[in-house]
């Protein structure tokens, strides 16, 4: 395992089992980086002025603001990161969506636990379909939204997703990500245990059956499109755990139906499907 | 030199002769020429400056917030719906003590939706901890903007630059543009009070001890007052090497006068002419112009409490009175008239009527004049 510099600092006031805690140790393998980070979990995890437990100059900005604040400060300094969560994609995707417009450069982590968890657990775009949040009691609705997908067309040079299950193929990432020019984008699975419900042991692990379900997938776009990490054995349905395993350690997801589950699966092939179309596509090898 | 600019192009000219190093704005009538211009003369290579094309004017006070922050010179400009889209982030800007300069062309807030000029939208600045100045023509739009850098850059405070929606923005004078060495002379190198740095790990913005935090408050409030004179200096020192003195007011035939009009922003040019033709026939009235809004020239207004009072107001807080009705109110008694909102004309036959009904004490505490 490559050596991550404990950027997060002990005594943070983070959650048992937190996602970000494991994922922020990534950022230590940039250099001299500043880390913008809009309002959210780690808006707590960075701890109280005048201390802070993360070890790199922070700059803490309103919700919708992340991506543009660091664009200005890329006009200044180069590796500029956004480290921010799902919600901030809802509240500020036009944000989001204007800095990779205009390829600003600069690398925006979403560490995405799939809903709004610093105000208590309400339903974000990226909330699963079903899943119970304190907005979506009976689970919600709508949808999820593909990030990833949707700021791979908006043609910037990278995009890639990950897992804190899998902080190699992360980390990679990252260190890849930094070594481009312009607007670089990763979308981190990182599984809540209040929020999802599920013992505070358990995140690698649940993060990890994720992936090893099929249901997030781990893949890259550099210019060429590609599965990568775990998720490329998981191409072959037969070798995925399933994914009842997966869904029924989240206590979020307590009461599905049988018709609900195959619903959710049927979903999730067709996400393999369309990145089977990509892989095949976008492949400049 | 002497040529014929609009106020928004004064103000592009001014913002380049700042050596603004970013700049990042949204289209919004009627401010989009001064970013039109500026961004036409960065592409010549006539400025040496980014532009930055935003989604928003969120993201427009975000980014240079952002280079702000990092140290560069950063100038943002808009209007009405832009600035009340983009007020979260001009309290951010503010509570983070940074300096940085935005225009205002003030327009009116819809629905129904009116693209002309009224002060509502400048005047919802008023708490944040913005220095706020009014431009009454393309000139001091132009001399406004040069000094705004000096200024917010000496009390970490931003600033915006008022000027009224195409009477001044898009009526082109004749405008006195300086020389690039002595614009270099009168204004520095950027500095502030801190920047962001890579090689400096410390968090901007992050969770604070309610009383520390009141402490930055009550610091800015002591700096807010302490403006007053960085704004006098600052504007006599401008005169001094541009010819054209400035400061928190401009008293036009105050000292003697028994009837004052207290008002901001272009239309005091046509109360002027109204009070030459008063002053013909033996009235005594005076116009106290405030150049700036804030911080609040409390002091001026203090020591005309023997005379009497009429402030002409373009903004109005509904469920009280006009804006600086209630702002000169505080401090001493006057008289209140509610004019020209939502871009209604107002000429000099209407304050030449106005202040004979004034003087002749026929004005109610408030009047709406419609």
């Amino acid at each position: 395992m490559v050596d991550l510099r404990c950027v997060l600092l002990p005594g943070n006031p983070s959650c048992q089992g937190c996602p970000h805690a494991i994922g922020l140790k990534a950022l230590s393998v940039l250099e001299n980086p500043i880390v913008v980070v809009p309002a959210g979990c780690t808006t707590i995890i960075a701890g109280f002025n005048p201390k802070q437990s993360i070890d790199l100059p922070v700059v803490h900005v309103p919700f919708a603001s992340a991506p543009a604040v660091a664009c200005g400060l890329s006009k200044a300094y180069d590796n500029v990161v956004v480290w921010m969560g799902d919600g901030a994609t809802d509240i500020g995707f036009s944000t989001l969506s204007g800095s990779a417009v205009r390829n600003d450069n600069i690398l925006v982590v979403v560490s995405d636990n799939e809903a709004y968890m610093n105000t208590g657990i309400q339903m974000s775009g990226t909330t699963f379909w079903k899943a119970k949040t304190t907005t979506t009691p009976a689970g919600k609705r709508e949808e999820k939204k593909d990030l990833a997908l949707i700021m791979l067309m908006h043609r910037i040079p990278y995009v890639a997703t990950a897992s804190v299950g899998y902080m190699r193929d992360f980390v990679r990432k990252v260190k890849k990500a930094s070594k481009i020019k312009g607007f670089k984008f990763i979308h981190l699975h990182s599984p809540c245990p209040p929020g999802w419900r599920f013992d505070s042991s358990k995140t690698v692990e649940v993060a990890r059956m994720a992936v090893k379900s099929g249901a997030w997938i781990l893949w890259e776009y550099d210019g060429s499109f590609r599965i990568t990490g775990m998720s490329r054995m998981f191409r072959d349905k037969s070798k995925r755990i399933p994914l009842t395993e997966y869904l029924r350690v989240q206590g979020r997801f307590k009461g599905l139906t049988e018709e609900d589950v195959r619903t959710i699966e049927e979903r999730i092939d067709e996400v393999w499907k369309l990145l089977d179309v990509l892989e095949n596509t976008i492949n400049k090898a | 030199m002497k040529t014929i600019l609009t106020g928004n192009h004064a103000v592009a000219y001014a913002v380049k002769l700042s050596r603004v190093k970013v700049v990042s704005a949204y289209p919004i009538t009627p401010q989009t020429t001064i970013v039109e211009k500026i961004a036409e003369m960065i592409a010549k290579g006539e400025m040496d400056a980014e532009f930055v094309n935003v989604e928003s004017e969120h993201s427009a006070l975000s980014v240079v917030y952002g280079s702000a922050l990092a140290g560069l010179r950063s100038f943002t400009a808009t209007s009405s719906h832009g600035l009340l889209y983009m007020y979260e982030m001009c309290w951010w800007v503010s509570n983070s003590r940074l300096p940085l300069v935005m225009a205002v062309v003030t327009r009116t807030i819809g629905p129904p939706w009116n693209i002309h000029t009224d002060h509502t939208d400048l005047m919802t600045l008023r708490d944040s901890g913005w220095i706020i100045a009014m431009a009454e023509n393309a000139q001091e739009a132009l001399d406004l903007t040069i000094q705004s850098f000096k200024i917010s850059e000496s009390l970490n405070l931003p600033f915006a630059v008022g000027l009224d929606a195409f009477v001044v923005s898009h009526t082109a004078e004749v405008v006195d543009v300086p020389d690039q060495e002595t614009v270099d002379e009168f204004l520095p190198e950027r500095k502030q009070a801190y920047r962001v740095d890579p090689n400096d790990v410390f968090a901007v913005g992050n969770i604070a001890d309610n009383l520390e935090t009141m402490r930055i408050r009550r610091e800015m409030a002591l700096d807010m007052e302490k403006a007053k004179g960085v704004i006098d200096e600052v504007g006599r020192e401008f005169g001094e090497i541009f010819g054209r003195r400035y400061g928190l007011v401009e008293e036009y035939m105050v000292d003697d006068a028994e009837y004052i009009v207290v008002m901001t922003g272009a239309w005091s040019g046509d109360a002027k002419e109204a009070v030459d033709i008063l002053r013909e026939r033996g009235i005594q009235i005076g116009l106290l112009k405030l150049r700036y809004i804030r911080p609040f020239p409390r002091e001026v207004i203090e020591r005309l409490d023997d005379r009497k009072i009429l402030v002409v107001d373009r903004s109005f807080s509904m469920g009280h009175r006009g804006t600086l009705g209630i702002e000169v109110g505080n401090v001493v008694d006057c008289k209140n008239v509610v004019a020209g909102l939502c871009g209604v004309d107002v000429g000099f036959e209407d304050f030449k009527e106005m202040f004979e009904r004034f003087v002749r004490g026929e004005l109610g505490e408030v009047e709406w004049w419609i």
